[in-house]
């Protein structure tokens, strides 16, 4: 057993009312640069539809990820060989249309346009040209269902979905959608690790967060394919590829990560998993309806005796040993089982997990009014106006089994609650909810807690980080870089040919 | 006199500046290390550029250091009917490259986009190695079978000059297209620190037995 460590992360969908602070909050602390101005490491889509970049989700097209070539594991762009023949031109790189063309506006001419009969008008120019263009596409052009018959429809995860459902999904007093907010996942089997020809994106081995050696990187664009969430970005200014860093320096000194902690909602959890090091291509490799409890079981139990003394053979500090048995993500993902990763089928093992959402169940056609029934207040799962297929397409490869169980586990521990608060429906019926999905009282209570009632300490479970150690090794006397400002490359990030 | 310039103390020049001024830019900035892609900002011109230009010119550079290098075995490899052969696929690469070169100018002046990433430098790297395979195809069309001839004159030549004891007799009698070809040659190796040309040297062989995976800790002592 090797143990590792990984801060990892639990979106709550329920909560997301995709307001996109988390994407500003990230923009602006990272991603205002010249070359980076596209880029957005934090995005929040809408489901169904097709995503920034269009259709990131479309294997075929991007070949991101890994796939199964009878025992072997590798990856769907290209063989090793074939990554250094597809140097010179990569046949699978997105492009910045596939994105879109940054803009601004000539703000000025507001004020410099001489007296006339019209309105002086701030036209758009593109911040790549910086010529005048027209805004076709931005990244989040399908916000709410904008523009659904094209972007909504074509949603990759609507495959196995039937057409009366499909047609469902558009219909006036009918229509549904929700929020996909996205960071990189910083995958304990990353495709954009494996895919890049310098070994210029490395996994930290302290906190597993994935990051690209800017100084390494020579722009061979690899990993913008070879990342099936589409989550490594090209900066056309500098040639290299930038991607989210899950804010390693807030990380360092105690700090959630920009996007968690603007969240509005407060959907973010942040927090360690220890897993097994030895089991990672194992579970890489295991069938694809197996890979959500494989990847379970790769991550361990923090409170096991012999977990903690392997981990501290590992070097693992007992601060982090502490926060690992405290992480609302161990609850979320493996006591519970209600959070899942997004498309494992990739096999990247994805270590950002979403709990899914609970969508409205359907209104009465006969009474326009929502049923309330006694027998399933909440109404049933099948009915309700996501089709699980949808979801099971997104959060567990297809198989509807393990978006269902969650979903009758959330319906449960809410009906528990209301069986407390309101009384309409009675103890024991909320008590043979849970036990049918296998909740006890205390976990229903703890569940709601933490999704409900937590608090920033609560969310975020961020250990030291010991950094003062890991300089003294680097640098030896810490005390000798007093003064300085950081590391990494001290000269402006200009290009000269 | 100035064929003693051009042919012997210029590729000293060039060799000196190449590799001093490449490890200075290694040192000193490594993030500029590299060729920086534009097929992010265009695409569709790229790959009529990009992909004839870089395979052709691989086997043609190939094809004059196998020369240089083991001249007895490019001549015992030449010998008969395969003269032709190989003296045609020669020309026809470096068409190619011609052609590569010339998707490349274009779309570095042409795109928008492109122009946006372009340093003058760029264009006049393009130019430059377009005059150069543009004098190489000159010279294998029309001072025929270079092959058998190389090895015996300018291979020599470079001979010398590794060894240190110039031997400018071996190229001197050579016609002028050809004499460019070879200062041309030079004028891009002394080109190549201050240029794009500095990717020839990042090319990533060891991802071929590298694991797939990387990981580093910061803290090395703390590993089993």
């Amino acid at each position: 057993m090797d143990v590792r460590r990984q801060v990892s992360m639990v979106f709550h969908l329920d909560k997301c009312i995709g307001c996109h602070t988390c994407s500003i909050a990230c923009k602006n602390v990272w991603t205002d640069r010249k070359g980076t101005e596209y880029m957005w490491w934090n995005n929040v889509e809408t489901k169904p539809g097709t995503g920034f970049p269009t259709l990131w989700e479309d294997q075929e097209k991007y070949r991101g990820g890994w796939e199964l070539d009878g025992d072997d594991l590798r990856l769907k762009l290209q063989r090793k060989g074939g990554a250094l023949a597809n140097l010179f031109y990569n046949p699978r790189l997105p492009q910045l249309d596939d994105y879109y063309e940054p803009w601004t506006y000539r703000y000025q001419d507001l004020f410099d346009a001489p007296a006339g009969d019209d309105q002086p008008t701030a036209r758009p120019i593109s911040l790549v040209t910086g010529e005048y263009m027209n805004i076709e596409a931005g990244p989040n052009w399908d916000d709410d269902l904008g523009g659904s018959p094209i972007y909504a429809a074509n949603d990759p995860n609507l495959e196995g979905v039937s057409e009366e459902e499909r047609r469902q999904l558009t219909e006036l007093e009918r229509l549904v959608f929700f929020y996909l907010p996205r960071i990189c996942n910083h995958c304990v089997n990353p495709g954009c690790v494996a895919a890049c020809p310098m070994g210029a994106i490395y996994k930290r081995g302290e906190d597993g967060v994935v990051l690209v050696s800017q100084d390494k990187c020579r722009g061979w664009r690899m990993c913008i394919s070879g990342c099936p969430y589409k989550k490594v970005y090209y900066n056309w200014s500098t040639g290299k590829s930038e991607k989210c860093i899950l804010c390693f320096p807030r990380l360092e000194t105690g700090q959630a990560p920009a996007c968690f902690h603007s969240c509005v909602g407060r959907i973010r959890y942040l927090g360690v998993l220890l897993y097994d090091a030895d089991r990672i291509e194992a579970t890489a490799k295991v069938q694809t309806n197996r890979l959500i409890e494989a990847q379970r079981e790769m991550i361990l139990d923090p409170f096991d005796p012999y977990v903690i003394e392997q981990a501290k053979r590992n070097g693992i500090a007992d601060e982090w040993i502490d926060a690992a048995q405290r992480s609302p993500v161990y609850k979320f993902v493996k006591s519970w089982n209600l959070a899942l990763p997004l498309h494992p089928e990739f096999r990247t093992l994805p270590m950002l997990f979403y709990i899914p959402p609970l969508l409205p169940v359907m209104a009465s056609m006969k009474k326009a009014t929502y049923d309330i029934d006694e027998r399933e207040f909440f109404g049933s799962i099948e009915s309700a106006r996501v089709p699980l297929r949808f979801l099971a397409n997104l959060f567990s490869a297809g198989d509807i089994e393990p978006v269902s169980l969650v979903l009758r586990r959330l319906i449960a521990v809410r009906a528990y609650k209301r069986a407390g608060t309101v009384g309409d429906i009675t103890q024991a019926q909320a008590g043979s909810m849970l036990d049918a999905v296998g909740l006890t009282e205390e976990e229903a209570v703890a569940i709601f807690r933490l999704t409900s009632l937590p608090t920033y300490d609560e969310r975020f479970v961020i250990p030291p980080y010991q950094r003062e150690a890991a300089m003294e090794e680097l640098f030896g006397d810490p005390l000798a870089q007093k003064g300085e400002t950081g590391f990494g490359p001290r000269a402006r990030p200009r290009r000269g040919a | 006199m100035s064929e003693i310039f051009w042919l012997v103390a210029f590729p000293y020049l060039a060799v000196g500046l190449a590799v001093a001024v490449g490890i200075y830019r290694f040192v000193t900035a490594r993030f500029t290390y590299s060729s920086l892609s534009s097929q992010f900002l265009e695409s569709a011109t790229l790959f009529w550029g990009s992909v004839p230009w870089h395979y052709a010119i691989i086997l043609i550079l190939a094809a004059h250091v196998v020369g240089w290098l083991f001249p007895q075995l490019w001549i015992d490899m030449l010998s008969g009917n395969r003269t032709y052969a190989i003296e045609l696929t020669g020309v026809a690469l470096s068409l190619l490259t011609i052609f590569g070169l010339g998707a490349l100018l274009a779309r570095r002046l042409l795109s928008a986009r492109v122009r946006a990433v372009s340093m003058p430098m760029d264009v006049v790297l393009l130019v430059l190695l377009l005059a150069q395979v543009v004098l190489g195809a000159a010279t294998a069309i029309l001072y025929r079978f270079g092959g058998l001839w190389y090895p015996t004159t300018a291979g020599a030549w470079l001979w010398s000059l590794v060894t240190f004891s110039p031997n400018v007799q071996a190229v001197s009698a050579l016609p002028l297209l050809v004499k460019l070809h070879i200062v041309g040659g030079f004028v891009l190796v002394a080109l190549f620190p201050f240029t794009r040309l500095v990717h020839l040297v990042s090319a990533p062989i060891g991802y071929l037995w590298r694991p797939y995976q990387v990981v580093i800790w910061y803290r090395r002592g703390t590993r089993p």
